[in-house]
């Protein structure tokens, strides 16, 4: 038992939060991107969250310590149809004269952006209160 | 063999290990805010001195290893209660963000207090000792 353990809870949740950050940083950057086929469009990524308590194959027996907090547990497509567009001069058009765009909901990242962002924010404070009261145990060493 | 100090600050310890617990469950419903299927959880502060006061008198396994003490488990399971969500989310997870904000901040504030608790038996003591 000690402040270490919340640290390294929020941590985990820092973490994870970046990577969902990240995956809307790509399905952003991706979004205006065409292909060739259905198959080969770019699907927005999405990740799904576990929580690192359910998942007993996923703790850490070292030392007897567990592992406390969230992790990314997979990056999936979303299943949302993409968009078809005809457009027959474009270099990757088939036959039928079609380019597949990606299925990125650029409205949707936008929301998904503030909440990961707030879900980060709150866990910055989880790692400053944690930081304060650590600091506080520590002076009842102070003479 | 426990000293007197020991006894004298027993009281002290677990309190603020059972502050330091409940902030530990806090964060980590704040870190499993969108997981999907996570069951928010707190701890019963009532039901976790009962238990610890109950095993003062017992070893205490700090390792898997260890072999437990008859009549103790290795962790306060029976304390831990879980959060009834206000409304029902499509995921079935129960944290809801607003609750647990207000939560941990009141947590950290009781951590602080019994910090307090124990830096006045602290100077107590001292006092005592310069005979002051």
């Amino acid at each position: 038992m000690s402040a270490d353990a919340l640290l390294k809870i929020a941590g985990s949740g820092l973490n994870a939060q970046l990577t969902r950050m990240n995956t809307i940083a790509s399905n952003l950057a991706n979004a205006t991107v065409v292909a060739g086929s259905a198959e080969e469009a770019y699907k927005a990524k999405r990740v799904v969250f576990s929580s690192l308590m359910m998942n007993p194959d996923q703790q850490n027996s070292l030392q007897g310590e567990t592992r406390r907090g969230v992790y990314v547990s997979e990056v999936i497509d979303d299943t949302e149809s993409v968009k078809q567009i005809h457009e027959p001069g474009n270099a990757l058009a088939n036959e039928e004269g079609y380019v597949f765009g990606s299925n990125v909901n650029e409205i949707e990242e936008m929301v998904e952006m503030l909440d990961a962002s707030r879900a980060y924010q709150n866990n910055v404070s989880v790692v400053s209160t944690a930081q304060e009261l650590m600091t506080r145990t520590l002076d009842l060493l102070k003479v | 063999m426990k000293s007197t100090l020991d006894s004298y600050f027993a009281i002290n310890a677990m309190a603020l290990q059972a502050k330091n617990k409940r902030l530990e469950l806090i964060s980590e419903n704040i870190a499993n805010v969108s997981t999907p299927g996570y069951k928010a959880r707190d701890l019963d502060f009532n039901a976790f001195m009962k238990e610890a006061v109950g095993r003062t008198s017992a070893p205490e396994a700090t390792n898997v290893k260890h072999i437990g003490a008859s009549g103790t488990s290795a962790r306060f399971d029976n304390a831990i209660t879980y959060h009834v969500p206000l409304s029902p989310s499509l995921d079935n997870n129960t944290v809801e963000i607003g609750v647990e904000q207000a939560k941990f901040g009141k947590a950290a504030a009781d951590y602080q207090a019994a910090m307090g608790f124990l830096e006045n038996r602290i100077s107590g003591i001292r006092k005592a000792l310069r005979g002051e």
